[in-house]
């Protein structure tokens, strides 16, 4: 363990990681936001595919040379637009998702096999660097934190009505299909910005683990997303400062953290909801059983 | 209305009175669901024209309640039951979704009228079917809407909630003159309460009182198979309907359609 942690020069060290610590900010309070419709939506499997592309996208910008930010996004946002169009349903999404990811993943290792520079380059897109973030690319990495926000901010009622109670929202005119196609760009943005600071294999841990720790100790509407922001930011600046004292990357420190964060809210949730539940216990089932209704009819009696 | 080939209803004339409380009865894949989406909106009429408190149909209608057909609620969902009464409110407006105070006194009004008030924070997958039923009769009562759709409110509740759900229906109707389009598979639980019935069986249909259509002759006739309708004690009995598993092999061609029906009304 000696070896694996150094402090000294620290202050000078964190000098350098400014931009990385703000982009770790906005990135939590992305990943924290658009997460917590992950879990509504059940779109865990959607973040997984999305990293993945946006790894080919980042590898293939790498590869020619060009900004690997904006590679990572273009990656993602077709893969974000793919399954947003073909996969409204959940088991089409998955089944969409399910065959996107193995051809992203492919084509990335694809792209970082013929790329001749720095090796620290290539495993950096996988799982995460906090080589110091330049003003250009935090530049960019704010504007794609603001796009989200902002439409999330717009779609977040109708888009919360429609994953939670889709019937009685298409009913009501929400517009299920195009909020279904916003929400996975939004998604795929987001999944874009977590890809330069985790790397691509570990998204997973700011864009879900932060909200289902989140939705484990609350039901409320406002609490939720908040909780969900906390959990994220102090992961992805936690992980920083403390990848910052080591030679090892930045992933295993932010999955680390989320997930003991996740651990105690559902050791939480266990004490509170669980008295809830023993009450709530159902006499009724809950589960509409088409079959008891037909019989019902031919019988005649119930 | 017709999918392909297949007619789920025609001919149908249909004059719903504000106050009125018509039953929708019918076998599985008579296009019972079918009917209340197409009044909501959400599918077209292969032939024929449909208005709505006067408007053609249109989803986001305000003027009309929808109680979907239960399914069990995601226990990992924690959505709590006034939140899906204020989604009822105003989910569909675009943005964050502050409510004033006087939305939420609605809100509280809505959930008060179906004695849900002392579970509006908990977790709607963690209450009963029964409780769920009531929180989702609020939510489609939250905008005062002069209609009120109703898909199997009754289905897997057992005989105590049934009456609480119908009794909460019918003062609903008594009170604010709310027009109910109840479909059901049971038509015992709301006899007392329903004025019209309209059965639907494969493409054919009766409407009027429950009296009216609830004959062996009518039945029979719609199901082109002997029927027998008994008064036992108040309760409508029906013998011989062939919407049983074990019923006649025109029953496998019922299911078929059935199936198809399903899906197109998804």
């Amino acid at each position: 363990m000696g070896t694996l942690f150094s402090f000294q020069d620290y202050g000078a060290l964190l000098g350098l990681v400014v931009n990385s610590l703000i982009a770790a900010v906005l990135l939590g309070i992305v990943g924290g936001l658009v997460g917590v419709f992950v879990q509504v939506r059940d779109m865990q499997f959607a973040v997984h595919g999305i990293s993945e592309l946006s790894f080919a996208g980042a590898a293939g910008a790498l590869l020619l040379g060009v900004n690997v930010a904006l590679g990572s996004i273009v990656g993602s946002l077709i893969a974000g637009g793919l399954i947003g169009l073909l996969g409204v349903r959940a088991r089409d999404r998955n089944s969409v998702i399910g065959v996107l990811m193995p051809f992203g993943l492919g084509l990335g290792v694809l792209f970082l096999a013929l790329y001749q520079g720095r090796a620290a380059n290539k495993f950096g897109l996988l799982t995460g660097q906090i080589v110091a973030v330049d003003t250009v690319q935090l530049g960019w990495l704010a504007g794609v934190a603001v796009v989200v926000l902002a439409g999330m901010a717009v779609i977040w009622r109708p888009l919360m009505f429609v994953s939670a109670d889709p019937e009685v929202a298409v009913a009501r005119g929400v517009p299920a299909g195009a909020l279904s196609i916003a929400f996975a760009l939004l998604l795929a943005l987001a999944g874009a910005l977590a890809v330069q600071v985790v790397g691509a294999l570990l998204v997973l841990s700011l864009l879900v683990t932060p909200a289902a720790a989140a939705l484990r100790v609350t039901a409320s509407p406002v609490l939720a997303p908040l909780l969900s922001v906390t959990f994220a930011v102090v992961s992805a600046v936690g992980g920083i400062l403390l990848a910052l004292g080591s030679s090892v990357p930045i992933s295993p420190f932010v999955t680390t953290i989320s997930f003991a964060i996740y651990l105690v809210c559902r050791l939480a949730s266990r004490r509170r909801f669980g008295a809830l539940r023993g009450r709530a216990a159902p006499a009724v089932a809950a589960v509409p059983d088409p079959d008891r209704g037909r019989a019902v009819l031919a019988d005649g009696a119930a | 209305m017709a999918f392909g080939e297949r007619v789920l209803w025609r001919d149908l004339d249909l004059d719903l009175a504000p106050g009125e409380f018509l039953a929708v009865l019918g076998p599985n894949g008579a296009g019972k669901s079918t009917l209340l989406k197409a009044i909501l909106g959400e599918l077209p009429l292969a032939a024929g024209t449909l208005e709505v408190a006067g408007r053609p149909p249109g989803t986001g209608n305000r003027a009309i309640g929808y109680v979907p057909q239960q399914k069990s609620m995601d226990a990992a969902l924690r959505l709590r039951a006034r939140d899906l009464v204020g989604m009822g409110l105003d989910g569909h407006r675009w943005g964050l979704g502050r409510r004033n105070p006087e939305a939420r006194r609605r809100i509280d009004r809505a959930l008060a009228e179906v004695g849900a008030i002392s579970y509006a924070g908990a977790p709607l997958g963690l209450l009963s079917g029964g409780e769920q039923q009531r929180v989702r009769i609020a939510q489609a009562l939250a905008t005062d809407p002069a209609l009120l759709l109703a898909d199997e409110p009754l289905l897997s509740l057992d005989l105590g909630h049934q009456r609480a759900v119908s009794d909460m229906i019918e003062r609903r109707r008594r009170e604010h003159d709310t027009s109910v389009v109840f479909v059901t598979h049971e038509i015992n639980p709301v006899l007392d309460v329903v004025d019209r019935v309209l059965y639907i069986v494969d493409g054919r249909h009766r409407l009027g009182t429950p009296a009216e259509v609830m004959t062996s002759e009518n039945l029979s006739a719609l199901y082109r198979t002997p029927v027998d309708v008994l008064d036992v004690r108040g309760r409508i009995v029906v013998v011989g309907a062939p919407d049983h598993p074990a019923g006649p092999s025109q029953h496998h061609e019922d299911e078929h359609a059935g199936r198809n029906a399903t899906r197109g009304s998804r």
